[in-house]
């Protein structure tokens, strides 16, 4: 009973609540329930026969985790990375992986009726959006973290080749 | 699953395989000694009283029977006892109680029915009394098994003039506690300190079952006579475990009991004089048996997370001594301190390490009972002598090897010993003789399997592998352990006759399989008449390995120590390129085909050249295959992690079967030469 009442405080503490970072122009969003730290750019051990975006593992405190750039995710142009770079470290289920970003800029907090769905364009980074954040002025893309690690085959094989 | 359960099922395995060992070992001499009958009896009553508690009473039943029979050995040392159907009975039961608990274990429920085996146990003691002339006698006070008065008698020498109260106290237990009888044994015992004289009705509620019912339905009646005061009493009794209701009353003295026993001086002498009954119950906390107070269980999950906290602690250390920043500076003091630290660090690694290192010894006395069974079934007769029983490997390790072990001393029984007139005309010992032995091997554990039988029969394995389509080169060639070896390859056996234990042909390669999943190698080798030797090699631990280190461009990788056969800088004469494109290097008039890392992998190295880079010679049970890289980087112990399943899900990655974090907190991966070898 005593642990119900604490998930459904941590939730509701979390709710609504969304981690933002950059890639490029773009800022997106992440929701804050999954993300279990943020850590600066660090020596990354290639893995061979993965796809392109997955960078390689990273050794977080004697755990062994994969880092994926988001960038390339993106099917972006890859981008060396400097002191500005983030690992965002997910963990989603029981799996943690780290995704590269640009730059991470802050927490922000967003209202139900600030989130509209994404407009239906096909496109690479598209698939890998939720909805879509308005503040102010501002749109934060809200980035779908399932999705994200979807091996998509297509991808995949074109890498191959 | 609840502490208390799990530690019963631990405490009550460890018991069985105490009592397999004492049965085993009393059944060799022909005779049970009067030591191995009290701890038989201390088993089973443990047993006993525990399983009641947790309301396994199949099992209870059980060990009570038994306990029946140990308690009449005890107490009036029959000369007439049948050694191997009791400890065919034991083992029976022992095996009905391992099976039950393993349910347990598995979250089911303990179901099945002793009543056979309770029965047989039954009647076996009967046949006891019987052929020892007890029944007949059972009236002179000498004897008083059955029927005797139950009581317990603290001090043998009783203080007449001392005032004494005189209590009577019914107890109440309540509805569907089951084994009332059991229950109310453990308040005569807790009892036991503070009375002068006890009696209780029913009597006799360690012989006869049936006494429960009558508890439930009448409640526990005692008398006894103690210094304590009613409340000392009352007090005492409250604490009864399901306790329904009790009534104390004090009586002005013995004359007031409806139930007090005329004296019997005799018999008060025979019964616990010389043996008391130990309160198991009540003092195993405080007392402990043998050696079980030292130990302590712990769950395996554990010590996985401590090995990973030194594993931390060892390259955090790495990290701070050897940082880049203090290149150059002069700090004695700093390196001294630096050398303390390490050489701790170092000793807790060890010390972790060896937590997890149990002996062999539990393995081996498992064959103890397999040689014993198969040797009765197959009218064989075996010795098994076990060597080295004491030497340590990994928990993991050992949880694979057993089945494998089981596996193979059976086919040596079965296939290997020759029946005893066979072995007389070859003019060899009647008695069969399987060694299994353990020995410590730097990094490795060596255990042999020698058996002094007929050998293994190389024509009918040659025809055998002919039929099977395993030969893979020209017969000549093989040699004699090649030969040999391919009895562990799947569906091979050339055992005309199935029999319980084997000749089914699964098993050996499964014995194969089991092996190499902890890293182990097999090896054969017989003679014809002579008998033959199967020789398995297990590293000590999974988690730690040792590996080489070697670099390609900026990546590292690692190879396991005990596959590397060699390596050295190649010199151009010695590689062959083949019209189409592979390249192999000759190493003493032998060609094997060459690995390059960084061409599988796809990292930019400059050393392509041969020459300037070194090639590590990689042997698998196939083939041996050659391993090119940049350069060695040095040999050091690595704790081996898997990669993120996140990675497996995605790309196969052939050729790495995990990771490890070097000294400087890079990561390196784990090479397979196996999987390597699909590369080419």
């Amino acid at each position: 009973m005593a642990k119900d009442i604490n998930d459904f405080y941590e939730e509701d503490t979390q709710k609504g609540k969304f981690l933002t970072f950059g890639i490029g122009r773009e800022v997106y969003g992440l929701e804050i329930s999954v993300v279990t730290e943020i850590i600066s750019i660090q020596k990354i051990t290639e893995m061979p026969e993965v796809p392109e975006y997955i960078k390689g593992i990273i050794n977080l405190r004697g755990k062994i985790i994969p880092v994926m750039d988001v960038r390339l995710r993106f099917k972006k142009a890859f981008r060396e990375y400097n002191e500005r770079t983030c690992i965002i470290v997910v963990q989603m289920h029981e799996l943690a992986i780290g995704f590269i970003v640009d730059d991470v800029s802050e927490v922000i907090f967003m209202e139900d009726d600030q989130i509209v769905a994404k407009p239906d364009i096909k496109s690479a980074q598209n698939q890998y959006i939720k909805n879509i954040g308005k503040v102010g002025d501002e749109i934060k893309l809200i980035l779908d973290c399932e999705k994200m690690l979807d091996a998509d085959d297509e991808v995949f094989l074109m890498e191959l080749k | 699953m609840e502490p208390m359960l799990e530690m019963f099922i631990f405490e009550t395995n460890q018991n069985l395989e105490q009592l397999e060992l004492i049965t085993m070992n009393s059944e060799k001499n022909g005779t049970f000694s009067s030591e191995e009958i009290n701890d038989i009896f201390r088993i089973m009553h443990t047993i006993k009283g525990s399983s009641a508690m947790m309301l396994v009473n199949e099992v209870a039943t059980l060990a009570h029977s038994i306990e029946d029979i140990f308690f009449y050995m005890r107490e009036n040392k029959p000369e007439n006892v049948e050694c191997s159907t009791l400890t065919d009975i034991i083992l029976d039961s022992a095996d009905f109680i391992k099976e039950e608990i393993s349910k347990l274990e598995a979250g089911k429920l303990a179901d099945a029915s002793a009543s056979l085996l309770s029965e047989s146990t039954k009647v076996f003691l009967t046949e006891l009394k019987v052929s020892n002339g007890d029944i007949a006698q059972e009236k002179t006070p000498k004897k008083p098994a059955k029927n005797q008065q139950y009581y317990i008698a603290a001090e043998k020498t009783s203080d007449e003039a001392e005032e004494l109260n005189v209590f009577y106290a019914v107890i109440k237990y309540k509805e569907n506690c089951e084994m009332e009888n059991i229950r109310a044994y453990t308040v005569m015992n807790s009892m036991q300190d503070v009375v002068k004289e006890i009696y209780c009705l029913p009597d006799n509620i360690l012989e006869d079952d049936d006494t429960a019912f009558e508890i439930r339905k009448n409640g526990f009646n005692i008398w006894f006579t103690t210094k304590k005061s009613y409340e000392e009493i009352h007090n005492l009794l409250e604490k009864t475990i399901f306790l329904q209701e009790l009534t104390v009353k004090q009586l002005a003295g013995v004359e007031e009991c409806d139930f007090w026993p005329v004296k019997k001086a005799v018999i008060k002498e025979v019964v616990l004089d010389d043996v008391p009954v130990k309160p198991i119950l009540v003092a195993k906390k405080s007392e402990g048996h043998d050696a079980h107070q030292t130990m302590i269980s712990v769950n395996v999950d554990k010590l996985d997370v401590l090995m990973d906290l030194v594993g931390e602690l060892v390259i955090a250390e790495a990290m701070v001594t050897q940082n880049p920043e203090l290149a150059g500076l002069e700090l004695k003091s700093f390196h001294k301190a630096s050398r303390q630290l390490k050489k701790i660090s170092s000793e807790l690694q060890d010390g972790v390490m060896s937590i997890r290192m149990v002996p062999l010894s539990g393995t081996f006395q498992k064959m103890n009972r397999i040689v014993r069974d198969m040797s009765k079934k197959l009218n064989k007769q075996v010795e098994l002598v076990l060597v080295g029983e004491e030497t340590e490997v990994d928990k993991n390790v050992i949880e694979h090897i057993s089945d494998p072990l089981m596996h193979l001393i059976r086919n040596s029984l079965d296939h290997g010993i020759e029946v005893p007139e066979e072995r007389v005309k070859n003019g060899k010992n009647t008695i069969g003789k399987i060694t299994l032995e353990a020995k410590n091997a730097g990094n490795e554990v060596v255990i042999n399997i020698v058996d002094d039988g007929q050998g293994l029969n190389r024509d009918k394995i040659l025809k055998r592998a002919r039929e099977n389509n395993l030969i893979y080169k020209s017969e000549a060639e093989l040699t004699d352990k090649e030969i040999y070896s391919f009895i562990f390859a799947p569906g091979f056996s050339t055992k005309e006759k199935v029999t319980e234990f084997s000749g089914r042909g699964v098993g050996m390669d499964v014995v194969m399989k089991n092996i190499n999943a902890v890293g182990g190698t097999i090896l054969v080798n017989s003679e014809p008449g002579k008998g033959s030797i199967i020789t398995l090699k297990i590293p000590l631990t999974l988690a730690i390995i040792a590996g080489m280190t070697v670099k390609v461009g900026n990546a590292s990788y690692t190879i396991p120590i005990v596959s590397i056969r060699e390596s050295f800088r190649p010199i151009e004469q010695n590689i062959i390129h083949d019209p189409d494109g592979s390249e192999m290097i000759m190493v003493r008039g032998q060609c094997y085909p060459i690995v390059r890392l960084h061409k599988i992998y796809n990292i930019s190295t400059e050393v392509t050249d041969f020459t300037k880079g070194i090639i590590i010679m990689v042997e698998t049970e196939k083939m041996t295959i050659g391993i090119f890289a940049d350069q060695l980087i040095g040999q050091q112990q690595i704790v081996v992690k898997p990669v993120p399943i996140y990675i497996k899900n995605i790309s196969s990655i052939a050729g790495i079967t995990g990771c490890t974090l070097l000294g400087d907190g890079n990561i390196s991966l784990i090479l397979d030469a196996v999987g390597l070898m699909s590369k080419i």
